[in-house]
């Protein structure tokens, strides 16, 4: 909403105050004020001129050499080039020294020989928006009335010394989407008084009855009222009208429409005028469409309609869809002499409904949608037969022709001052919320310890006692409230554990060197599943905005992925990155997906690189692998997790893996497979991603003290000749079942493939620790119990080397 | 025999001094001192001395050897010494060489920002609550007061999924699960999470972005309360000379509604770019549980009261880092992420 100040001065006395100070008045006690506009942008030396006469430019096809009169007697040549310039115009003119917006400075000039001393203006050049200038005038100068004076100050005779506040206006203050509904809110922040427009007009003897019928046929509209203005002459407006209307952000067309627009602007009331000769029928009747029945409408587009929606007939077809856009075939011409004012009531519900489905949002739909004021439809329709007299030499009839079952009775609210106190942490006195109640024109009484407010129907937001605590506070001024904290708690807060172990995961991760991502849930449909160690139903958006962003994912890797690619396409060497977040799997009972958190993890090129030590080590699987196992390690699951060579979509056959939970399947890991590489532009890429919700649920034992040993442990190594495919876990599992108690740890110390070794063999060395804690073993314990690990290796097949 | 010591002394100690390390020295003192020396021959040519003699002599021997002993001794240590000092010497670094760091990585910036307002409430006794990103029309609007067809659902643009479930357009719908499941008892909750709306993304909007609910319900809960607690978050996050200012404001969930402002940190209020030349920065928007959404999760709006405000951690991490791109939150680019490594204070 644009709040002209030299317009809301009409209704409220704002004499005295600056606009920056009005405007954070108006902020700090309700409405904000989004910007503080100077209508005139520090323009200076622009005058009315007179068009004394025009001659074409001797070498110039496009360009008028003008004898402007800028002041008695003061007759100055200006060169002209807008289409429009006529010898007789009062126009706009910027002297030599003048400033216009955007830095431009007029000067004297030479233009194809011949002098210039100034520029006629159009409305654009003085800074108004073209979408608002009349469009007779949208594409040259801007034309006066004849009765100006040449050198006059044509800033104010067009309005421009003015400031406008543009209110940023949230859904529950529809009120202040009129200037007098701001109007009120500014007189209760000053405590001054609403002047209201007087409304009186002369009628003819002939009555509106006698030309109108009204018929409503839906509930949507309870209240429907025309009056019908004969002998309208449809011209320009005046310029007061104009300006006002161009202010408020709307583009004047001729003086009915412009005296609509207004009114709407004015009481926030949208009103239609249709041409009572093209309605054709004598007779209105307001109903819901039909299936499929269409109407072209004022931008002449053809709409089809639904059945619910809300249209005006004339007891035959659509003349106008209510409230949001009227019909071609009954406009205001410039032939109309008979006008039909339409001043209604029209539910919010249905016409935001309709103004949605047609994509047709206007000031009127706009306002109809958040409710108007029940009180102002019928007083809106006299105002605008009021200014149709006034300003289109019309002629009123007597009468309203009315369908009116509207209930324009005010909300009662009753709540008690203590209630209020309460609820701020206050102690306001009753009087103070009185005076508070009154500067806001609310109707209220003060009995039995309550108060008992009639709340004015322009102001709909107020329904509870809740809204009065909104009102007295906020114009009792929110920096009263003094500060406190919440009594009484009896919580003592914290984190769960599962968040505490996500905090931990964090922790290992970064400790690792990675460094925490955050992607986007949306992905393609082509991306949603791949990464998976088992696809499931995706959850699609109804309406994406994109391809790339319209399911939700099942894997975090994807998005990783590209994060790493970016990474090395900005010439980082080396990417490590782990993120923590949901994926979308399925669908429950409930219609939702199940939500599962991952941790994802990714590292690509070098890993290590100490370049003067001459140190450089590309990542590899087992950095990967190594990373996990340290999470699990401090999640105190080691034990509990084994890998098995999985399949995975996107990654490498010979280098993946599912990562087994006390044998479920609780993630995966693996390299990016070549084509993915190559595809991403990544060298060697490793990645795993863990179901986090699985792994953090798993419950460990307390920790308890294990004594530090005090004898010494005993280590054998073994040698084994194997087949390059064997996995060394699967060894590792043998000799774990053959040891006996003592055996304490296997740990792989050399893995050998080469020139040495047979093809399709491998050498894995074995260090195996026996240990007991409560004394020195003998030799010959060890060697009993790694005899039977030996033996358990060989009859597996096992060569000893 | 007196002469003979005499000049194997003058041998000895000549030998020593000339000795250059200790493997020399080790064979000075071999020479003269050991088994087979000259000294322990003479010692053993005692036997032909005369009773007389022989004391005096011993002691003679005696103190040759002290004397010899000692200065090998005190040579050695010179020695020993120098050896050390040249291996040092050998030893010595460039100190100046880069050391061989250990990689780390660290949080997300936004991850910072929760963790840091999850830890401020948890001291102050609240919980963490967590919901999910897929949810119910029920809960994002209706049972927060926003009906089908109200007005304020055009304020959030809505990625929809089925005509009944969509991408939660706040974490607000934590709020109303949170309150079902308390079945009437009071709540201290905190809810970080992500969040979506139907926006193009530009250095100001993204699609997907990450709130912090907060939520105290229980009997006499003011907007005092809520007042100091806001007061406690923007003195824990900006410093503690901000100040705060409440502006009405309006949330279908919320009556009264506010948003919040902080003085403006960069210029302390005296205003400048950061705060448009205000003086204040608009940091979230919060206001006292409406009665319908306490009815609606089966309180009580009669008996209890409650307040509840919703941050954005983009725009706090944007202002307290100075971050000029809601992208590069999303963008995962490592120069970018590591800057948020260190400590601050």
């Amino acid at each position: 909403m644009l709040v002209s100040l030299n317009w809301l001065k009409q209704y409220v006395d704002i004499d005295g105050i600056a606009a920056e100070e009005l405007a954070e008045k108006i902020t700090r006690s309700g409405i904000e004020v989004d910007a503080v506009i100077d209508r005139s942008k520090g323009m200076t030396n622009v005058v009315v001129g007179h068009v004394v006469s025009k001659e074409k430019h001797p070498d110039a096809d496009k360009l008028n050499v003008c004898q402007v009169e800028v002041g008695e007697g003061d007759i100055r040549q200006i060169i002209c080039g807008a289409p429009n310039v006529a010898a007789g115009q009062k126009v706009i003119v910027a002297l030599p020294g003048a400033r216009l917006p955007g830095g431009v400075k007029i000067k004297k000039a030479k233009m194809r020989g011949q002098e210039s001393n100034g520029m006629i203006c159009s409305l654009q050049e003085l800074g108004v928006e073209g979408r608002v200038v009349p469009k007779k005038y949208a594409e040259g100068i801007y034309v006066l009335p004849e009765d100006t004076v040449p050198g006059s100050d044509a800033l104010e005779l067009i309005g421009l010394r003015d400031t406008v506040l543009e209110l940023g206006l949230t859904p529950n203050r529809s009120d202040a989407l009129s200037m007098l509904g701001v109007a009120y809110e500014v007189a209760a922040i000053l405590s001054k008084e609403v002047k209201l427009p007087e409304i009186a007009y002369n009628t003819i003897s002939e009555k509106a009855e006698d030309y109108i019928k009204v018929r409503v046929e839906a509930k949507e509209n309870p209240l429907y009222a025309a009056k019908v203005v004969k002998n309208v002459k449809i011209a320009e407006s005046p310029l007061w009208l104009q300006q006002y209307l161009m202010a408020a952000g709307v583009r004047p067309h001729n003086n009915v429409v412009d005296i609509t627009n207004y009114i709407l602007m004015e009481y926030g009331q949208p009103l239609h005028a249709f041409d009572y000769d093209a309605l054709k029928t004598n007779e209105i009747l307001v109903r819901l469409a039909s299936e499929g029945e269409t109407i072209v409408t004022l931008d002449d587009q053809e709409r089809t309609l639904k059945a619910h929606n809300l249209v005006i007939t004339n007891g035959q077809e659509p003349v106008a869809i209510a409230g949001v856009m009227g019909g071609a075939n009954s406009e205001v011409t410039t032939d109309t002499t008979t006008v039909v004012i339409e001043a209604a009531y029209f539910d919010g519900f249905s016409v935001r409904r309709t103004s949605k489905e047609l994509g047709l949002r206007s000031d009127s739909s706009a306002r109809f949608e958040k409710g108007v004021d029940p009180n102002r439809v019928l007083i809106a329709g006299e105002r605008a037969a009021q200014l149709l007299a006034e300003l289109a030499g019309g002629e009123v009839l007597e009468g309203t022709v009315a369908v009116d079952d509207l209930d324009k009775s005010p909300a009662r609210v009753v709540v008690s001052p203590d209630f209020i106190n309460n609820r701020l942490g206050m102690k306001i006195s009753l009087e103070e919320m009185l005076s508070i109640l009154n500067r806001l024109q609310f109707d209220v009484e003060a009995a039995n310890g309550l108060l008992i407010i009639d709340a004015p129907t322009r102001r709909q937001d107020i329904k509870i006692e809740e809204d009065i605590v909104e009102e007295i506070a906020r114009l009792y001024g929110y920096d009263e409230i003094p500060m406190t904290l919440p009594e009484g708690n009896e919580q003592i807060g914290g984190l769960t554990p599962y968040q505490e172990k996500r905090r931990i995961a964090r922790n290992v991760m970064e400790g690792a060197g990675l460094l925490q991502a955050v992607t986007y849930s949306l992905t393609s449909d082509e991306l949603a599943q791949k990464f998976t160690l088992k696809a499931e139903d995706t959850t699609r958006l109804l309406m994406p905005m994109s391809e790339e962003r319209s399911t939700l994912r099942q894997s975090l890797l994807p998005h990783l992925v590209e994060a790493a690619s970016y990474n090395i396409a900005r010439k980082a060497d080396s990417v490590a990155l782990y993120e923590i977040g949901s994926v979308f799997l399925g669908k429950t009972e409930e219609e939702l997906p199940f939500e599962e958190e991952h941790l994802a993890l990714i590292v690509s090129g070098k890993w290590v690189d100490h370049a003067w030590q001459g140190e450089k080590l590309s990542v590899d699987f087992f950095i990967a692998k190594g990373i996990i196992e340290s999470l699990f390690e401090k999640l105190g699951l080691t034990d509990r997790v084994s890998f098995e060579k999985a399949s995975v979509d996107g990654l490498h056959p010979g280098q993946t893996a599912a990562i087994l939970l006390d044998g479920e399947k609780v993630g995966l890991i693996g390299g990016l497979h070549p084509t993915e590489r190559k595809r991403y532009d990544l060298k060697e890429t490793f990645v795993a991603e863990l179901n986090l919700n699985a792994v953090l649920a798993a419950q460990v034992e307390e920790l308890v003290y294990v004594s530090v040993p005090r004898f010494p442990a005993i280590t054998r190594d073994i040698a084994l000749e194997l087949d390059r495919s064997k996995p060394a876990g699967e060894i590792i599992e043998i000799i774990r079942n053959a040891g006996t108690k003592l055996l304490k740890e296997v740990k792989v110390f050399d893995v050998y493939e080469g020139d040495k070794m047979e093809a399709g063999k491998k050498s894995v060395a074995f260090s195996l620790t026996y240990f007991d804690p409560e004394r020195t073993l003998t030799d010959e314990e060890v060697v009993s119990a790694h005899n039977k690990v030996l033996k358990a290796l060989t009859e597996a097949g096992a060569e000893l080397r | 025999m007196e002469q003979q010591l005499k000049q194997l002394e003058q041998e000895a100690l000549a030998k020593l001094q000339a000795a250059s390390n200790l493997k020399e020295l080790n064979d000075v003192r071999v020479a003269y001192l050991g088994k087979k020396g000259p000294i322990t021959d003479l010692l053993k040519g005692m036997g032909k001395l005369s009773p007389e003699e022989r004391p005096k002599m011993g002691a003679l021997v005696n103190t040759v050897r002290e004397n010899v002993t000692a200065q090998l001794e005190e040579k050695v240590a010179v020695l020993e010494e120098q050896a050390i000092y040249e291996q040092l010497e050998k030893e010595s670094i460039d100190l100046t060489l880069p050391g061989r760091k250990v990689r780390q990585g660290n949080r997300h910036p936004l991850t910072r920002v929760i963790e840091e307002i999850e830890d401020l409430f948890v001291s102050m006794g609240y919980e963490i609550a967590e919901g999910p990103e897929v949810e119910k029309d029920y809960y994002n609007f209706e049972a927060l007061n926003l009906p089908k067809g109200h007005p304020a659902r055009d304020m959030q643009d809505t990625f929809y999924i089925t005509e009944e479930t969509l991408l939660r357009t706040h974490t607000s719908p934590v709020q109303a699960r949170t309150m079902e499941l308390k079945k009437g008892e009071p709540i201290r909750i905190i809810c970080p999470g992500k969040v979506f709306r139907r926006d193009n993304d530009d250095a100001t909007h993204s699609h997907q972005f990450m709130q912090i609910e907060g939520l105290v319900i229980g009997e006499n809960i003011r907007m005092s309360d809520l007042k100091g607690t806001l007061d406690a978050l923007a003195k824990k996050m900006f410093g503690d000379d901000r100040e705060i200012r409440l502006r009405p404001s309006f949330f279908p969930f919320t009556e009264p509604s506010v948003e919040m402002d902080i003085s403006c940190f960069k210029c302390g209020g005296n205003g400048c770019n950061v705060c448009k030349h205000t003086g204040w920065i608009e940091i979230l928007g919060a206001g006292m549980v409406h009665p319908n959404v306490l009815e609606m999760a089966g309180y009580d709006s009669k008996k209890v009261s409650g307040f509840a405000f919703g941050i954005g951690a983009e725009r706090i991490a944007m202002l307290k880092y100075g971050v000029d791109d809601i992208r590069h939150f999303y963008t995962n680019d490592s120069r970018f992420l590591s800057q948020f490594h260190r400590t601050e204070r």
